[in-house]
């Protein structure tokens, strides 16, 4: 992870600062608020956080999915050497299905009911290359292949109810990588399957990014599937990104109280005790009154640690503590590695 | 599949027979008497038996019904014993005796008229309600789907009889555009046939075309926010392409529900018909149920269900064809 820099050696994604507001009867719901995140070539960053935290909308409007007419979106997303937000639609649509795919939470849903699967991969190839019927029929069918589909020519003509769920995701990972796109973004795609079929969706993720390099953006609430899959882990929390740290630091030094409450929170086989877990006491904060200051405050257990009302009025920016980590906290930096070593400890588990 | 039409078909017949059953003895309760009907101005008790004795009311009640039943499929003769015996050959619906002629050759006349005035209607009002409900879907929230909205509002509101004496008033009274109607078949003179029917046309497609631009409209976003609209979208699919993936989605309930509106349309429509003067199948209920002609009525109610029965079918079938998830 680095922040965005000059373009010459810009990294392959880089999001800054990027914002999405919906107008609703109610207010203004601030979905996504100043996001700034890069991604290098062939990595993968997992994005973590709980529902309504913004990690969904804010891939949306890297793919450029959201609905200009509603959503208002200002920042910078730059896919390699192009800026995604200052185009018209006509333009990111080209670049949707070919240079970034997109899988979903919902296999079942997210294939259309009524075309065959084949077709619907047809189609994806047809919107951005001509290659004619039975160059495109090949392709899929290797395709279907590739993402682990038995007797991918005769489940070509298969309606998706015709798939497991397992299988449907398969084709929907297929769909998003036909036209070898250079970034995927998978906005949890595990999160509707079997525990049994997560980990092999995951692995087909992993190989296939292996295979073609492609860079990866992970959207997921459960931090237990990030471990092994991702390069860099950043964590979302009331629309605001409030640490990224390379994976294996995230476990084992984590400094934002947030990420602490929610690796206290996961379940573990591994615990003394598998039994008890610590959720963090509160409510996710409404996106349309959003906190003043820090958005975790009226949740944080460590607020008064930093004295005054420094916590709820002033908002903290997301500071580089050590190469690659950067936080979004205003406990000073000795105090919340105190803080996270104790936990971190205790999760680890007392001796057998 | 062909299982599955052969048990529909036997359980339309059995609904069409519990129908004539239930229709038939609901008749014989009533107070009109047909034999006082066709009796004439000057009745005796003696002409009244022997009315009653032609017209075969004076066996029982069940086996009346049985010679009704039993002349659909073999035909019948009405009074046998007269000198004048009516052959009714089957299909024989009954014989009307206040007009003197066969149930099935007053309605196989009065059909076609129908049959033309609903499917005239029918294209106009699918069109226009489908196209307009897409659009405004597309629109949803801008001006062009409030026009939309408050253009079908007020075609639903408008009553036929009243949005047709208005078009009669001002296009062919006041302004002479039309000659007044006059059925003709559009095999004889079709332009005739054209000027007569495309005010009825219109009349009945409105009020139709308000109702399918609201459905197709409220299918469409629902349709416009699922799951693999975004995969389409996510796709790169140009949104020609993604509001064809809408409609297909959003289709199986317009279908529906046109498949029995043109049914219920092919049993009459009467306030349409009676007000351009159309010889169908709505003006002859009116006129048979002004006369209490009681077979012609009975006769109608049958053909309607069978197209009712026969939709659902279709409609059904129609389904599996759409939605590749039914099975039949």
């Amino acid at each position: 992870m680095a922040l965005p820099r000059a373009s010459a050696d810009r990294p392959f994604l880089s999001v800054s600062d990027l914002s999405v507001r919906f107008p609703t009867e109610d207010g203004l719901v601030y979905a996504v608020d100043g996001v700034t995140l890069s991604v290098d070539r062939g990595k993968t960053l997992a994005i973590v956080g709980e529902s309504g935290s913004g990690k969904s909308v804010t891939a949306q409007a890297i793919m450029g999915l959201l609905d200009r007419r509603y959503a208002q979106v200002s920042g910078e997303v730059w896919l390699d050497d192009e800026e995604l937000i200052s185009q018209t639609e006509e333009q990111v649509r080209h670049l949707r299905g070919s240079r970034m795919g997109m899988i979903f939470q919902d296999p079942m849903s997210s294939l259309h009911p009524f075309y065959r699967v084949g077709d619907q991969l047809v189609e994806a190839i047809n919107a951005h290359r001509s290659i004619g019927k039975t160059a495109a029929r090949r392709e899929v069918v290797e395709m279907l292949g590739r993402v682990g589909i038995q007797a991918p020519e005769r489940r070509f003509d298969d309606y998706p109810h015709q798939l497991s769920g397992g299988m449907r995701q398969r084709v929907m990972i297929g769909m998003a990588l036909i036209n070898s796109p250079a970034l995927l973004i998978a906005d949890e795609p595990t999160t509707a399957l079997d525990v049994t079929i997560q980990a092999q969706i995951l692995d087909l993720i992993s190989s296939l990014q292996a295979e073609t390099g492609t860079t990866v953006i992970l959207i997921t609430h459960d931090l237990g599937i990030v471990a092994d899959v991702a390069d860099e882990v950043g964590v979302m929390y009331g629309g605001r990104l409030v640490e990224v740290a390379p994976t294996g630091r995230l476990y084992e030094r984590p400094e934002m109280p947030y990420t602490l409450g929610l690796l206290s929170s996961v379940p573990r086989m591994d615990r003394e005790r598998p039994d008890r877990l610590d959720p963090i006491p509160g409510n996710p904060p409404s996106p349309i009154n959003l906190p003043a200051g820090c958005v975790f405050q009226p949740r944080c257990t460590y607020s008064q640690i930093v004295g005054g009302d420094t916590c709820a009025t002033v908002r903290p920016e997301l500071t580089e503590t050590e190469p690659g980590h950067f936080v979004r906290c205003h406990l000073p930096v000795t105090e919340r590695r105190r803080i996270a070593a104790d936990i971190v400890r205790e999760l680890a588990g007392s001796p057998r | 599949m062909a299982a599955y039409i052969v048990r529909r078909v036997g359980i339309g017949i059995g609904l069409l027979v519990l129908l004539s059953v239930t229709v038939f003895f609901l008749f014989s309760i009533l107070p009109s008497d047909p034999a006082r009907l066709t009796c004439g101005k000057i009745c005796t008790p003696a002409l009244l038996e022997a009315n009653r004795a032609r017209l075969g009311l004076d066996k029982p009640i069940v086996e009346q019904y049985v010679t009704f039943a039993a002349g659909i499929f073999a035909g019948r003769v009405f009074a046998p014993d007269s000198p004048e015996p009516i052959v009714c050959n089957a299909p024989c619906l009954g014989y009307s005796f206040s007009r003197h002629e066969q149930v099935t050759s007053l309605i196989s006349r009065s059909l076609p008229v129908t049959i033309w005035l609903a499917i005239g209607a029918f294209i106009i009002w699918m069109v226009v309600g489908i196209l307009a409900g897409i659009y405004a879907a597309l629109r949803r929230g801008r001006w062009q789907d409030r026009v939309v909205l408050g253009v079908s509002m007020v075609g639903y509101s408008l009553p036929a009889f009243f949005f047709g004496l208005v078009v009669i008033f001002f296009v062919i009274i006041k302004l002479h555009l039309l000659p007044f109607p006059s059925y003709v078949s559009p095999f004889e003179d079709p332009v005739r046939f054209l000027q007569t029917m495309i005010l009825p046309w219109m009349v009945l497609a409105i009020l139709n075309a308000a109702f399918y631009m609201r459905l197709t409209r409220n299918q469409m976003l629902e349709a416009l926010g699922e799951d693999f609209i975004r995969t389409a979208r996510a796709k790169g699919l140009p949104d020609r392409v993604v509001i064809r993936h809408a409609l297909r989605a959003g289709l199986t309930p317009i279908v529906t529900v046109a498949g029995l509106d043109l049914a219920v349309l092919l049993g009459g429509a009467i306030i349409t018909e009676s007000i351009f003067s159309l010889p169908g199948m709505g003006s002859l209920t009116v006129a048979s149920v002004n006369d209490s002609d009681l077979p012609v009525i009975t006769g109608i109610t049958l053909v309607a269900a069978t197209f009712i029965i026969l939709a659902n079918l279709f409609v059904d079938l129609l389904y599996a064809v759409i939605d590749p998830r039914v099975r039949l």
